[in-house]
């Protein structure tokens, strides 16, 4: 005969509902746990994504996700020139929040050629960009329908396609244009501010005794055409040639003063280490706080569900009961009280995880580290419970 | 051969000037089959006479002998397993019926066999065989808290009963139970003395409660007498 098993089912109603509150505080743990595991994917996520393997960024920069970083778009050219790089791509990175539906709406817009690397890749719903401009690929996190329009800049975009679950670094999903579009949203001034810089710059040049008039002019549209180009990225990614060494290509990049060419690997450490550190330590802070929570709670139940069986204790002792059959029932409710809430807290997160703001990841190795946890703290918290009964004596049972 | 042997039995609380005689120089026996009273006013030491017969107090001097067992003799004998002494030789019933709350009457008969180690099926047999003769078969699936005081003094006795002990200890068995209950109770005792040639030692401060007792042993401030 199980006694723990008996004492459970007679007190099942205060059983159920401890588990269940065990359940939910294991749940958060497990979510936690997700949510660390969803940072790394997310962080990682557009590195995947882009599938490079050299991203070149500005010198003195480790963009361009975790520092800013402006080249000029043309230096595609010269990065494919380079021996060992097969394919070299302009990309552009942008966070927008605009305002829709009365809404903060917040998204992360990646430009991309649409015969280079760094699209969208699968599409699950609709289809790829075609068209040169206005056309737009979003990710599913977004909520955004097939063919509605979307105001970034001074132009209208369709969405044209639905892609996965692409996000930056920071969680906000991912949305891809092309790059020309992608460059005019992030750089190109409104007619207004265009009109106002050409007047500085021709009042500035007008100024300059030593020029004469018709040189001022055409300097005026020479400078103008400068300030207003479009034509910066935030980094060019390349993909090398199969044999090719990545050394020397970041030796042969590196070589060229104002470029910082960054492997794949350093990039998955800048983003991993350095980004998202902090958040994985506090989340981790969090767990073992919670654990030690959930050890505490245990114990307590354990310790009061035990003195609440003194008098049964001792009756057991008095009729010549083994310690282990006392110590069996107590450990047994005690691990049973944790598996049952672990249970309880996985299903909760299975059923919930999709619904959640960040991307939770649950990882088999991480559940299963969880599940041992909880056993070593229910068996841990059982030795309260399992002292008080051990010291116990039988003669407690005699008396009123 | 007596079923409890009891040879100039003294049990101390404590020592020094806080040292207190609750037994001095007490001796008795018990044949197998007979049914004993131990009389006597709260703290005159009949309780602690009996946990010191029922190997759960060790006497500070004197000799206790149990089925022919020698048990204590100055203190506990060496290598001695009380506890399987317990399960196997004696059978108690409470002042409180002390079942346990969260097994029904059937369980908790059972719970004494398996200790002794019984298979589920055995037990379950042998403990439904003892309810019905004690008249409970109808309420073996009931709880404790749906059972009468009298009704779960009866399954306390089953499960005094459940590993045929050759000595039962009963403390003040019928202390929570009306008149009545407690006489059907003693009634039930004196018939399963008899029939399960099991010494039976009652402790208990009534006497209207001991009448056709083979024997009543007074207990006052730690000495006995009678019997």
């Amino acid at each position: 005969m199980n006694l723990a098993l008996r004492d459970i089912r007679y007190h099942r109603g205060r059983f159920i509902l401890t588990s269940i509150g065990l359940g939910l505080l294991l749940g958060v743990v497990i979510s936690m746990g997700g949510i660390y595991r969803g940072l790394f994917a997310d962080a990682l996520a557009v590195l995947h994504q882009t599938g490079a393997d050299l991203w070149v960024v500005q010198k003195g920069t480790n963009g361009p996700f975790a520092e800013s970083s402006r080249i000029p778009e043309d230096l595609k050219y010269r990065i494919k020139g380079v021996p060992g790089v097969a394919e070299a791509s302009p990309l552009s990175f942008q966070t927008l929040q605009i305002d829709r539906q009365g809404r903060p709406f917040r998204f992360f817009l990646i430009g991309y050629e649409l015969s280079g690397l760094g699209g969208p890749g699968q599409i699950i719903a609709g289809r790829d960009i075609r068209q040169k401009h206005y056309e737009m690929v979003a990710a599913k996190a977004m909520k955004l329908q097939l063919g509605e329009r979307l105001r970034l800049g001074q132009h209208d975009y369709t969405v044209v396609g639905i892609t996965g679950k692409v996000v930056s670094s920071s969680g906000d999903p991912a949305a891809f244009v092309t790059l020309s579009d992608a460059q005019e949203i992030q750089f190109k001034k409104d007619n207004d501010a265009i009109r106002n810089y050409r007047s500085r710059i021709g009042a500035d040049l007008a100024d300059e005794p030593a020029l004469p008039p018709a040189q001022a002019a055409f300097l005026a549209g020479k400078i103008g055409a400068v300030t207003e180009s479009t034509h910066t990225v935030n980094t060019v990614v390349a993909r090398l040639a199969p044999g090719a060494d990545l050394d020397e290509v970041k030796e042969h990049i590196s070589r060229w003063n104002h470029l910082h060419p960054i492997s794949n690997q350093e990039q998955r450490d800048i983003l991993t280490k350095g980004m998202i550190e902090k958040a994985r330590m506090q989340l981790g802070l969090f767990r073992i706080i919670l654990l030690t929570i959930s050890a505490v709670i245990i114990a307590l139940i354990i310790y009061t569900s035990t003195l609440d069986k003194l008098k049964v204790i001792a009756t057991l002792k008095l009729i010549g009961s083994q310690n282990r059959v006392i110590v069996g029932m107590i450990l047994q409710q005690s691990l049973l009280m944790g598996v049952i809430a672990y249970g309880i807290g996985y299903l909760l997160i299975l059923a919930t995880y999709e619904n959640f703001p960040r991307r939770i990841v649950l990882e088999g190795v991480d559940l299963w580290a969880l599940f041992v946890i909880v056993i070593v703290i229910c068996t841990l918290s059982s030795f309260v419970g399992i002292r008080k009964a051990l010291k116990v004596e039988p003669a407690e049972a005699l008396g009123g | 051969m007596y079923a409890v042997e009891v040879e100039n039995l003294t049990k101390v609380y404590g020592s020094g000037d806080t040292a207190v005689t609750a037994i001095a120089g007490a001796s008795l026996q018990v044949k197998p089959g007979e049914l004993v009273a131990i009389l006597g006013p709260s703290g005159s030491g009949k309780t602690t006479l009996l946990t010191s017969i029922g190997l759960i107090n060790e006497p500070t001097h004197g000799k206790v002998v149990i089925d022919g067992l020698t048990v204590a003799d100055q203190g506990w004998v060496d290598g001695i397993d009380l506890k399987r002494l317990r399960r196997e030789k004696l059978g108690f019933i409470f002042q409180a019926h002390n079942l346990i709350p969260f097994l029904s009457a059937l369980e908790n008969v059972m719970v004494a066999l398996e200790i002794n180690g019984l298979s589920g099926s055995e037990a379950k047999g042998r403990a439904a065989g003892l309810l019905a003769a004690l008249n409970l078969g109808h309420r073996q699936h009931s709880y404790p808290r749906a059972l009468s005081g009298g009704e779960a003094q009866r399954v306390a006795i089953a499960r005094a009963l459940a590993n045929r002990p050759k000595v039962i200890l009963a403390d003040e068995p019928t202390a929570a139970l009306d008149t009545e209950n407690g006489k059907n109770v003693m009634g039930l005792l004196k018939t399963l003395a008899v029939e399960n040639h099991s010494a039976i030692l009652v402790v208990t401060h009534d006497e209207r409660m001991v009448q056709g007792f083979d024997r009543i042993f007074h207990v006052n401030d730690g000495r006995i007498c009678g019997g």
